[in-house]
């Protein structure tokens, strides 16, 4: 089954306000898709309903394939080293050999050394990096990260770019919601103040 | 839903949970003597009821750490990505609780009874009926976590939401006591029934939470 993402006429309504509204989009294998617009307008909202988190106000929303969320917060407990906190979700995954992918996953986001530390100890950059190594370990078609590059270094920047282009290069599609320019060749960009709804 | 069940079992006891519980139930029944005074056939009377007064407000303690945490760190939405129902999610959640809650609860108790100075008959009365309200009461706090998951103060308004709703887990299991058989029959409806709900209740407030 290959990947695929179609969003329809979607509108999407916050705490009665509108934030926007005939968003159309299609993007296929390998395609990746570029969320920018100022604060508020509904770009971490557009993920979410992409991840079936929230029921698009109007539209539709059609996915082929897993998907992967990283969002605001790492989901991943304080409490347990690295490597733990990552294998208790590459098991829920449901695929098989779950501590290889949790290893293979840190070692793409350079975060090998630190497996063995309480997640609570990282710093915001690692913590980051964590979470997109959650991403990684899920093998998931469809990427959807909320801000990924925030509080990376310019070299994690890079990694971020690299992980990236593997994962359209096995016909994963991502779809980044990002304030930092990140060298995604052949992405579309869709920039959603452009479908503010007029006050309603 | 073994790994959810497992993941929050060990932080039930690692957290410092399981400790805080059995030391607050025991506090509580300690204090009856010094608030009735130390006259033994008064606290062999009512020793079974103080020990259910206890489990209620023992079980209040971990709600706050119950689905709150969770929520705000996005556990639920990584759980809901990966297609789980929340109702599971929410039923595995009790069985979790349930696990990490009952032992330290039915440990107090036993420990207060003998404070307590109950009759052995009483003794096994007691630990009978909280073997089966304590399911009741899991769920009661899981729900209760859910629908206050996020609000200021979460604690207190626990405390205002969960105790009178196990009122009847209370009558019942006190009840018990005394009337034997037919009471620890209706604590097990009442338990079963709250078993029943929570999940459900619980996977409605989390995904209210979520949006």
């Amino acid at each position: 089954m290959s990947a695929s993402l179609t969003l329809s006429d979607v509108a999407c309504r916050r705490g009665g306000r509108l934030l926007f509204a005939g968003v159309t989009l299609a993007v296929t294998a390998r395609g990746a898709l570029v969320v920018t617009g100022a604060n508020g307008c509904g770009k971490s909202s557009l993920l979410r309903m992409i991840a079936g988190l929230l029921p698009p106000f109007a539209g539709d929303v059609q996915v082929e394939g897993r998907i992967a969320l990283l969002g605001e917060a790492s989901a991943l407990d304080g409490e347990r080293v690295l490597s733990a906190a990552l294998a208790f979700w590459a098991k829920l995954d449901g695929l098989a050999d779950p501590d290889a992918r949790v290893a293979g996953a840190l070692a793409d986001v350079a975060l090998q050394d630190l497996a063995d530390v309480p997640v609570r100890l990282l710093s915001t950059g690692q913590r980051r990096r964590a979470a997109l190594a959650r991403v990684i370990a899920s093998r998931a078609d469809l990427w959807l990260l909320d801000e990924p590059a925030t509080g990376l270094d310019g070299a994690s920047v890079v990694l971020l770019e690299q992980v990236l282009a593997r994962h359209r290069a096995r016909g994963g599609i991502a779809v980044v919601a990002t304030h930092q320019p990140l060298d995604l060749p052949g992405a579309a960009t869709i920039d959603l103040a452009a479908f503010r709804a007029e006050a309603a | 839903m073994i790994a959810l069940i497992l993941r929050d079992l060990r932080r039930g006891y690692t957290g410092g949970g399981a400790t805080l519980t059995l030391g607050f139930f025991l506090l509580v029944a300690i204090l009856f003597p010094f608030a009735i005074g130390p006259d033994a056939k008064l606290l062999a009377r009512v020793g079974g009821g103080v020990i259910w007064a206890a489990a209620l407000l023992a079980a209040l303690l971990p709600v706050e750490r119950l689905i709150g945490p969770d929520l705000e760190t996005g556990v639920f939405d990584q759980l809901a990505v990966r297609g789980h129902p929340l109702p599971i999610v929410a039923a595995a959640k009790i069985a979790g609780h349930w696990l990490a809650f009952a032992p330290p609860v039915m440990g107090a108790a036993l420990l207060s009874a003998a404070l307590l100075g109950l009759p052995g008959k009483t003794i096994v009365a007691v630990l009978a009926g909280l073997a089966i309200g304590t399911p009741g009461l899991a769920a009661l706090a899981v729900a209760t976590g859910a629908l206050t998951a996020g609000l200021r103060g979460a604690g207190a308004i626990a405390g205002l939401v969960l105790l009178p709703l196990a009122i009847p887990l209370l009558i019942f299991g006190a009840g018990a006591i005394e009337g034997g058989m037919g009471g620890l029959k209706l604590l097990g409806a009442v338990s079963l029934l709250l078993l029943a709900g929570a999940p459900f209740v619980s996977a409605a407030a989390i995904r209210i939470g979520m949006e």
